[in-house]
């Protein structure tokens, strides 16, 4: 394990026939797969564009407000008494989550190919938000699909993006949910493949999503680095994310993959608990499948099917996990983990009262892993987390599960 | 030689085009899957074409995709559907059938373990929507070792270069995707359909069968007129469901589907007879 952890081989992948090891692909239908050649094409020519990435870095710093902070969670982390937890605060940014930071990077592309017309899928609503916004400022038709189920659940977000102008498109099929919001949107890509732009919200989907998604939402990482160093003197020694798609987390770890001290936790929805069967966990309990384009771990049954999930949280109940996760984990260099619905829920309240940040509900499966870990470790000691998202989104959610009526 | 090389090799002889009806295995019911794939048979099918359900048919339009629900519900798996082939076999030893469905049922199940099975019940030819030459290459090694036919799509925007790569892979008949869409989707444009075809037919003496879009016997009788086969999926489907949800029984509802499938044949038929 320790003579592979070098910069050249995280570097390596995916290769380019977009895998990961054995995960990651193309698995889509024929009509699909000239325009993921010609985004292939047009992503690596940019990749490598000084114009672009000054254009990219521009909208970050001055749209999205770039650098995000990276701040120390005193009382938390007095009260735990064991290592020093540091907050990545990507909740400040513009829409409230880290999402932005991809919707910016692949409405940058869709401007670059002419596509007029943008569509999206979104479990919780912040990747809809986001590809809403974008496309509000650059002039572009949007459509978001969204689960029935986190249509009702999320009503707050539905709501902000339609006042962005977009057509937010309620799915019924299926479990009403995430995955099916993105069956949806492929229907849709396949339709009008000629005109159309899909911003896929997640390092997941077929080869180049994974890869590009996770190059955009790599300035988390890259600025964390630094921002540790200049604040701390010193790299962190332990990173957690939560992870349903995974692109929060691979975007504050990518950056530090080869920095072989510091340890890394992905935190999957553990729903009811991982022995119920009730969760979102594939990398925890699930196996290797292909669905939405890609080869990764799945929640499936004995004969393939994919199987309905469970979480608090809507952006975390996903049945698979973007491709390059599945990979970190079977190399061993991420920890995969998972916390409960309960165990998130009391996070919540915890962080909102201790420390004035109001997390959102997938960021709480995060903040529950890292206080369990912070306990066993010494205040010598750093560990960043990625506060991917804010939790206004969530209040309804949480009222109703404290039996509150607003 | 196989039996859809058979199948296809009589059709030309005979100056006919294939009629290939697509049913989900076990939409209605299971125990009349078999039942329904002997009526096809004989009001005209050439090949018959059975859809393994999957949760997730991100090709597949509405009408297919509760299809897919209902024989869910009837829990049929994917062993399920080889075992109605072998039933089917017994009967039936000539008609090709080939199944089309999705890649992870097949992970699921491995492999060499799938090939051998499609094998022993006698299918002869695999659609896998999600599994692209690029990603193909692994299981039509298994499927090669038990002579099965991997039937690759080429649709509207497949790129002349990528259609020689395909054809030179292919086996068995070539799938044109008329529409860019879903399962019974669009409107179908027979002047652009010839014309992709002329292209591929340029690269491959495969028989080129045409899918997605065709409706009724007028639009088949259309799409047979240029192309050797037509797949006829969703108005089947369609009409099956709307006599079941109106009240029908499921016998009822395939005797509807059996009829239109009968005037698929002929207004296919009576095309050839016009042109030829």
């Amino acid at each position: 394990m320790t003579d592979m952890i070098s910069p050249e081989f995280f570097a390596s992948v995916p290769d380019p026939q977009g895998r990961f090891g054995p995960y990651g692909g193309k698995f889509v239908a024929e009509t699909l797969m000239s325009a993921l050649a010609d985004l292939e094409a047009l992503y690596r020519e940019l990749a490598v564009d000084p114009g672009f990435q000054r254009e990219f870095d521009s909208d970050l710093a001055h749209y999205v407000g770039r650098p995000s902070p990276l701040y120390e969670a005193s009382r938390m982390s007095d009260a735990i008494g064991g290592a020093r937890i540091f907050l990545k605060r990507e909740d400040l940014n513009h829409t409230g989550a880290h999402k932005v930071n991809n919707t910016i990077g692949q409405a940058l592309l869709a401007k670059h190919m002419g596509k007029k017309r943008v569509i999206a899928e979104t479990g919780a609503g912040q990747h809809g938000v986001a590809s809403a916004t974008v496309a509000a400022r650059l002039g572009l038709d949007c459509h978001v699909f969204m689960g029935a189920e986190d249509v009702q659940r999320q009503s707050l977000n539905v709501y902000r993006m339609k006042l962005l102008g977009a057509e937010v498109i309620p799915v019924t099929s299926g479990s009403k949910t995430l995955k099916d919001a993105m069956n949806e949107a492929l229907r849709d890509w396949v339709t009008y493949v000629d005109n159309t732009f899909y911003i896929i919200g997640t390092v997941a989907g077929p080869h180049p999503y994974p890869m590009l998604v996770r190059d955009f939402q790599s300035v988390i990482g890259r600025e964390a680095r630094r921002q540790s160093l200049a604040m701390t003197g010193k790299l962190p020694d332990a990173l957690v994310a939560c992870v349903g798609g995974g692109s929060n987390a691979i975007g504050l770890f990518h950056p530090f993959l080869a920095d072989e001290s510091v340890a890394m936790f992905g935190v999957e929805a553990g729903g009811l608990g991982v022995e119920t069967g009730q969760h979102a966990a594939p990398l925890s309990a699930g196996q290797p499948g292909v669905l939405h384009g890609n080869r990764t771990y799945l929640m499936q049954d004995q004969n393939g099917q994919i199987i309905d999930t469970h979480s608090v949280s809507a952006g975390l109940d996903y049945p698979g996990v973007g491709p390059e996760h599945s990979w970190l984990k079977d190399i061993g260099r991420v920890n995969y983990v998972a916390a409960n619905d309960d165990e998130a829920l009391a996070a919540f309240h915890r962080w909102t009262r201790t420390e004035g940040i109001m997390p959102a509900l997938e960021t709480a499966h995060a903040l529950v892993h890292a206080e369990k870990l912070a306990a066993e470790m010494t205040p010598e000691q750093h560990i960043i987390v990625n506060l991917s998202g804010r939790g206004d989104k969530d209040i309804l959610t949480v009222a109703s599960i404290d039996g509150i009526e607003l | 030689m196989s039996r859809l090389s058979t199948c296809f090799e009589k059709i030309r002889t005979e100056g006919r085009k294939a009629v290939i009806p697509y049913v989900v295995a076990g939409d209605p019911a299971a125990a009349i899957t078999v039942p329904m794939m002997h009526r096809l048979v004989a009001a005209g099918a050439d090949v018959v074409e059975l859809g393994v359900p999957f949760s997730d048919p991100m090709s597949e339009g509405p009408v297919i995709q509760r299809g897919h629900e209902r024989a869910l519900e009837n829990h049929v798996s994917l062993a399920n559907v080889l075992e109605m082939v072998k039933v089917f076999r017994e009967d039936d030893a000539d008609t090709p059938v080939i199944i089309m469905g999705y890649a992870n049922p097949v992970e699921r199940m491995g492999y060499p373990v799938f090939a051998s099975a499609c094998a022993e019940a006698g299918v002869d030819g695999l659609i896998t929507v999600d599994l692209p030459p690029e990603e193909v290459g692994p299981l039509n090694q298994e499927l090669k070792k038990v002579s099965i036919d991997n039937i690759f799509l080429i649709s509207p925007t497949t790129p002349a270069e990528r259609i020689t790569t395909i054809t030179a892979n292919a086996s068995g008949f070539i799938y044109y995707v008329a529409v860019k869409g879903v399962t019974g989707a669009g409107h179908l444009d027979t002047a652009d359909v010839e014309k992709h075809l002329a292209a591929i037919r340029s690269k491959t003496t495969l028989p080129i069968c045409v899918g997605f879009g065709i409706k009724d016997a007028a639009s088949a009788a259309a799409v047979g007129a240029v192309a050797d086969g037509v797949v006829v999926g969703s108005a089947l489907i369609d009409t099956m469901a709307q006599r079941i949800e109106s009240g029908g029984t499921p016998e009822q509802g395939i005797d509807d589907a059996v009829s239109l499938l009968a005037s698929i044949r002929s207004g296919v038929t009576a095309s050839i007879g016009t042109t030829a």
